[in-house]
């Protein structure tokens, strides 16, 4: 298995999936940088955490009109799974592979912390119902209006809602799926609790459990 | 030509503005209990090129609707406010 892991200005958990990817999962791995197109020849995309482009103007924004994501949108049309988390589901936001926006957390804070999450959808059961996953992000609050609310709950398009809302995020989401279940975005990080969760009182390597759903049927 | 215009974004009035709220909450503790409401917005100052006024505004248009705001939680507007 072939991923590309998109990287822009300012990433930050990109090494950490490239790690998780190539020795946890055998995958090959392939850093795509921002000023270059890419082809589409890989299984699955990620577009990893942290920021992009200072994050000025919008979060995602200047990077969700880059070149790779640009060609991006060709690997969209081929059906390939695309896998953004917090920066990432930022950019997908802002690229309108997924529907709503991020916008300021709700108590303005910049929140990092584990939060229990309850996973839903797609992951309903594929993932143990006593879920955590660690979160680091300002811009986490996610804005949808009551239609698309709707549209979200009718298509079992939430994948991950909060146990305890910590950003304001409409309906508590914490990750969406597209409609045609390709594209995910997620602001928690489940690359972030794959090595180093043995080190913490919460459940051991809850990150893996959302890799290993998401690479079922690849 | 060279034309300058302001490109104004501001939150749809549908979101609550996390900002604005904190700003509003910090003027009522120091004493401004009858402000009422306060929404942050950009202002953002845009210098281009363009044969007429009526080009410019319609590049900036353009530009504001590729970039510089967000139609999902933002409205803007568009002024040219004169030549550079």
């Amino acid at each position: 298995m072939k991923a590309g892991i998109l990287v822009f200005p300012g990433s930050n958990c990109d090494k950490d999936l490239d790690l998780v990817l190539r020795e946890v999962y055998n995958f090959e791995t392939e850093l795509l940088w921002h000023t270059k197109s890419f082809n589409v020849n890989h299984d699955i995309y990620f577009l990893p955490g942290g920021f992009s482009y200072g994050d000025y103007l919008r979060s995602g924004a200047m990077a969700s009109r880059s070149l790779s994501v640009n060609s991006l949108k060709e690997a969209e049309k081929k059906d390939k799974k695309i896998v953004g988390i917090c920066n990432g589901f930022q950019i997908l936001t802002e690229a309108r592979f997924l529907p709503g926006a991020l916008i300021r957390n709700k108590n303005l804070k910049h929140i990092a912390r584990w939060e229990a999450l309850v996973p839903m959808g797609l992951f309903k059961d594929k993932i143990p119902e006593d879920y955590s996953l660690p979160v680091s992000h300002s811009e986490g609050n996610y804005l949808a209006d009551v239609d698309l609310l709707k549209e979200l709950k009718d298509n079992n398009q939430i994948i991950f809602k909060y146990k305890n809302n910590p950003n304001g995020s409409k309906d508590d989401i914490a990750g969406i799926i597209s409609k045609n279940q390709n594209v995910i975005g997620l602001m928690p990080h489940p690359e972030r609790a794959v090595f180093s969760a043995k080190d913490t009182p919460l459940p051991a390597a809850s990150g893996n459990s959302f890799f290993d759903a998401i690479f079922q049927g690849l | 030509m060279h034309y300058e215009g302001i490109v104004t974004v501001r939150f749809k009035k549908s979101v609550l503005e996390p900002q604005g709220q904190a700003v509003m909450l910090s003027l009522k503790e120091t004493g401004h209990e009858d402000v009422d409401l306060i929404r942050v917005g950009k202002h953002i100052e845009v210098t281009l090129q363009a044969e007429s006024e009526d080009m410019a505004r319609q590049k900036l248009e353009k530009i504001a609707e590729e970039l510089l705001y967000n139609p999902v939680m933002e409205v803007c507007e568009i002024q040219i406010t004169g030549k550079a």
